[in-house]
């Protein structure tokens, strides 16, 4: 066949997702965004101009090589595109699905300047899904005779035990629950990215000679110790932040008052939301005040609505300009029937006659000076006191590390109870890494992952000295 | 998948059972607990460690049936499985002191009987106070009474056995005669309460083993956060022991009301259930 050079369709448009609409998905636990077809995909694919210089590259936390898989694609060879991702990042439908592309890949995009950038997220889901339909063989190295434990099955966990799978080592994953993927199992819930994806991925692992190990709490069921006595060469902590804050103001006690890892969990983790079917139940409200701005109060919003509520209400010390979430959740957030309340804070809760929480004390806000983060502080306004009925309140207000850490293994800490690493994700003790939450504090699926690969790389070289 | 190797009923509600668990029967400690997931579709329920044993391989648990959970546990039999088991969780019990009250109502004498075990070996002067509402819910009397106790009393609401009353008249005895210098309770939520006033009122310290409701039991949800001196703290990761004293109480038992109305319906579905296999 002769070589045609490939013109990019610079005149199209953005090719849009394929979204259920809001008014009826609002109700329900189904995926949002069903997500390209073939066609969309290679039409899509079609608008890349296959930069020299890809700029999209530099926005990845992991460096996937994006114009190299957008090219398979375009050539309808799934197996190609696979390979060209999973050579960089073991977990495109995870990672297609919840990366804050707006910053990365897709905010980098020479398209965003004066259109829209490639949809680079859905292109990413969309071969990842493929997995399925393609069949991947595994391909690993011969086994090299060396034992890696990985403590914590999340992103960062995952991604480093596929490294070092694929590098012939043999490789335990200690996982605290019974199932695994950590905050993708129990944090995402299924509208945003279905648990039947995460099974797959951690399969996949399977399939690559990975051993998981559940119901196993590190430093309660083993310590680092004994998993050295027991041949293993290194360690790698991958235990998250999850520990919820608090508000600490009066009434947060009250039954019907959740931090949102507790919603969540119930509903993700444990299928509250099919109660009496599944043992856990769930509060269902009928007025719905979540506070916070990032992903996991828009995630805990949007599964209050799924659980039946007539009003959800979302309240935020500052404006919506400065929540930390992807601009695209907000929208679904939105779009689904989630109200806004900005530059509000809570004061306190107060319970009603049943002894649950029934009405919600907040206080006006405005905004000041920038503070440490760079966005303006919110500042309270005397005398601006108001209350609004509320029979289910969830704080998102962030997480903290997680106390297993410490003891599991003997490493350094910082004042925050992180786990203090240099760039490789070596610690303090010479057989022990760490990486993802634990190390940064709550941050992104990507970031987590590229932790997971650094370390790996980190650990073979350490332990095969090349 | 875990082994159930024993099965013993204490009671009409009351069973232990013993089930292999070798990694956890090597890190279990007196205090600690674990957590159950009977089956695919069950919710995590904790239970503190009854007794361990390393050699063996096993650990055991006492339940008593108060809902559909403890329920469908019953009807397993030696050789059944668990779907999931996870533990050691929570922090240890260690109890100053050299002379000690050990107080334990209803099925809470199952967590009881392991901590008094364990200052017994510790070579601490200890006293053992069993409460439960009447004769048929006392559990572990045997265990108890085979401890090289200072002394066992019995309380019973209705006087079944041994002094009809509450924990607390031994314990207001014990405290008065000087005998204990320290404690130890765990049981129903009043039951802890009044133990703890009455040390207060003799100043003597003591501890209380918690038993909120939880979700994962590794401190990541926060479901069984209690306030201790003002401070949030969460059972399944700062306790399940705290400084009695300091406990708001009163919130406690507010918290462990939260799923009641869900419980029932759980439960009632889940008799009709059984009726219709019948």
């Amino acid at each position: 066949m002769p070589e045609v050079k490939y013109r990019p369709n610079i005149g199209a448009p953005r090719t849009p997702a394929n979204e259920e609409p809001a008014e009826e998905r609002a109700r329900d636990f189904r995926p949002v965004d069903t997500g390209y077809t073939i066609q969309d995909a290679v039409a899509e694919a079609n608008r890349c101009l296959d930069c020299k210089k890809p700029l999209c590259m530099e926005g990845c936390p992991v460096g996937v090589h994006i114009p190299q898989f957008i090219e398979k694609i375009r050539e309808e060879d799934w197996a190609g595109a696979l390979k060209a991702i999973k050579g960089d990042n073991l977990l495109p439908s995870v990672c297609g699905r919840v990366c804050p592309q707006e910053n990365q890949c897709e905010g980098k995009c020479i398209l965003g300047k004066k259109g829209e950038p490639v949809a680079i997220g859905q292109l990413e889901r969309f071969i990842g899904d493929m997995a399925d339909e393609v069949g991947e063989a595994p391909e690993c190295k011969p086994a090299n005779g060396h034992k890696v434990a990985i403590v914590g099955s999340g992103p960062s966990g995952i991604a480093c035990a596929g490294e070092l799978a694929r590098e012939g080592f043999e490789v335990t994953v200690f996982e605290a629950f019974f199932t695994g993927g950590g905050v993708l199992t129990y944090g995402i819930p299924e509208f945003r990215l279905p648990k039947a994806i995460v099974k797959r991925e951690i399969k996949g692992l399977e399939d690559l000679g990975v051993h998981f190990e559940y119901n196993s709490v590190a430093g309660r069921l083993f310590d680092a110790e004994e998993l050295f006595e027991e041949g293993y060469d290194a360690l790698y902590l991958a235990v998250g932040a999850g520990l919820p804050r608090f508000l600490h103001i009066k009434g947060e006690n009250l039954p019907g008052v959740y931090c949102a890892n507790e919603y969540l969990t119930r509903t993700n983790l444990m299928r509250a939301y099919e109660f009496p079917e599944y043992d856990t139940p769930i509060r269902h409200g009928k007025n719905v005040v979540v506070f916070g701005g990032g992903n996991v109060a828009m995630d805990a919003a949007r599964t209050a609505l799924r659980l039946g509520a007539d009003k959800v209400t979302l309240a935020y010390r500052r404006t919506e300009a400065e929540m930390p979430a992807r601009r695209a959740e907000i929208h679904h957030a939105k779009e689904e029937g989630v109200e806004i309340l900005e530059l509000c804070n809570p004061l306190r809760f107060m319970p009603g006659p049943d002894g649950f929480v029934s009405t919600i004390e907040l206080q006006r806000m405005e905004l000041g000076e920038p503070d440490a983060s760079g966005r303006r502080r919110p500042i309270p306004i005397e005398g601006s006191e108001f209350a609004i009925p509320c029979d289910v309140a969830v704080t998102a207000i962030g997480t903290r590390a997680n106390p297993f850490a410490k003891l599991c293994a003997d490493v350094e800490l910082n004042r925050w109870g992180l786990i203090e690493t240099d760039e490789d994700g070596r610690t303090s003790n010479p057989k022990v890494w760490a990486g993802g939450d634990i190390v940064t504090g709550a941050a992104t699926v990507i970031l987590a992952m590229g932790a997971g690969k650094k370390a790996a790389a980190s650990i073979k070289k350490t332990i095969l000295g090349e | 998948m875990f082994k159930i190797l024993k099965k013993t009923q204490f009671s009409e509600k009351v069973f232990e059972f013993r089930v292999h668990a070798p990694r956890m029967a090597k890190h279990a400690h007196a205090g600690q607990f674990l957590m159950v997931r009977i089956n695919e579709t069950g919710e995590r329920v904790p239970f503190t460690f009854a007794n361990w044993n390393p050699e063996e391989g096993w650990v055991e648990f006492i339940f008593m049936v108060v809902g559909k959970t403890t329920e469908c546990l019953s009807k397993l039999e030696e050789g059944d499985y668990i779907q999931d088991i996870t533990g050691p969780l929570g922090k240890p019990t260690e109890i100053e002191g050299d002379r000690v009250a050990v107080i334990g109502g209803g099925v809470g004498l199952a967590i009881a009987y392991p901590v008094a075990r364990m200052l017994c070996e510790q070579g601490k002067k200890v006293y053992v106070i069993m409460g439960a509402r009447n004769k048929d819910l006392l559990i572990l009397f045997e265990q108890f009474a085979a401890l090289p106790l200072e002394e066992l009393f019995v309380t019973t609401d209705d006087g079944s056995m041994g002094e009809k009353g509450v924990v607390t008249l031994p314990l207001a005895r014990l405290c008065e005669t000087d005998a204990i210098d320290s404690a130890f309770a765990v049981g129903p939520v009043p039951m802890m309460k009044f133990s703890a006033r009455t040390c207060r009122e003799h100043k003597i310290p003591i501890v209380a083993s918690l038993n909120p409701i939880m979700v994962d039991g590794t401190g990541m949800c926060g479901c069984c956060r209690v306030e201790v001196g003002g401070e949030t703290m969460f059972a399944c990761v700062d306790g399940p022991d705290f400084n009695a004293d300091l406990v708001d109480w009163d919130d406690l038992a507010h918290r462990q009301a939260s799923y009641r109305a869900e419980e029932a319906t759980s439960t009632k579905l889940y008799e009709e259930e059984c009726a219709c296999q019948k």
